[in-house]
């Protein structure tokens, strides 16, 4: 992975009518267009689901099978995007994804309890990060660091900051596609990106 | 010394409704108690700012091109979907 420069541009790869009509009777423009922008991310999704590399690759195939055959079945509702996750969450669960509810390794806190005094408050202040932290990023230092971090999150809690700030789908969105509550949604992904910051904090440069 | 008033939010309990926060999900009460505390906690402020930067950073992550021999075995896929 490396950072997205061209991020508003990929993000806009929204199939219209006409395309999505193309890529049912056979354009293989339209479709080498959407598998450039999906198939990766698709399959980074598969992965929180599955354990195999080559079973994430086939529920990914798979998916697309299911979109070039089902795009009647589109009705524009919802974006594409969403349409195309919930497939792929679908075929996911079939194909025996583990649904990994386990909470233990989970910390309840956002921050580390010991950061806090007595009272509840910070006991030592909070280090800034650096203005341009995330400008200087593309400096490449911070990829990995976030990179490994997502991957170590729990699996929920990694589809949902997948979805949510990789991807950019609603709250609504990733509730339908993932079939949980809005409230649950928002746990996940506090504590995802809770996760994240606490990793980040340990690698910025401060001011 | 200020005492702490009931209503007032302490630091550990302000982290955790973060969320809520910046998805607009917290009660107008809340979100004024949320608000006030970080008016005069600069802790709070930079830890919001920090949540709000991770927020931009992992929405900037992407993931490697689709390499040219998986692109043609999709094309591959694609025509023999078509020709089914």
């Amino acid at each position: 992975m490396a950072f997205r420069n061209k991020r508003l541009m990929l993000r806009s790869v929204e199939p219209d009518i006409e395309q999505l009509r193309r890529l049912r009777d056979g354009d293989e423009d339209v479709f080498v267009m959407l598998v450039a922008r999906y198939h990766q991310p698709m399959l980074r999704m598969a992965r929180t689901m599955v354990s195999s590399e080559a079973v994430a690759e086939e529920i990914v195939q798979d998916t697309w099978m299911g979109v070039v055959r089902g795009i009647d079945r589109f009705e524009g509702r919802s974006s594409f995007k969403t349409w195309l996750y919930r497939i792929l969450i679908n075929r996911a669960r079939s194909a025996g994804a583990k649904e990994n509810l386990t909470t233990s390794m989970e910390s309840l806190h956002s921050v580390d309890p010991t950061r806090f005094d007595n009272q509840g408050n910070w006991a030592d202040p909070l280090q800034q990060w650096r203005d341009d932290t995330e400008s200087r990023l593309d400096a490449a230092t911070l990829v990995p660091v976030l990179e490994s971090a997502l991957e170590d999150l729990a699996p929920r809690q990694r589809q949902v900051v997948i979805l949510r700030d990789v991807e950019g789908l609603s709250n609504n969105e990733v509730c339908g596609a993932l079939g949980i509550t809005s409230g649950n949604q928002r746990i996940l992904l506090h504590r995802g990106r809770a996760r994240l910051r606490e990793i980040l904090d340990s690698k910025v440069e401060k001011d | 010394m200020l005492t702490l008033r009931r209503k007032d939010l302490v630091c550990q309990q302000a982290v955790e409704l973060v969320t809520d926060y910046l998805e607009g999900s917290l009660s107008r009460r809340d979100r004024r108690r949320f608000e006030a505390h970080l008016r005069n906690c600069p802790n709070c402020s930079a830890y919001l700012e920090q949540i709000r930067a991770t927020i931009a950073l992992t929405g900037a992550l992407e993931v490697d091109e689709l390499s040219a021999d998986a692109r043609q075995d999709l094309i591959d896929l694609y025509r023999r979907w078509q020709s089914e």
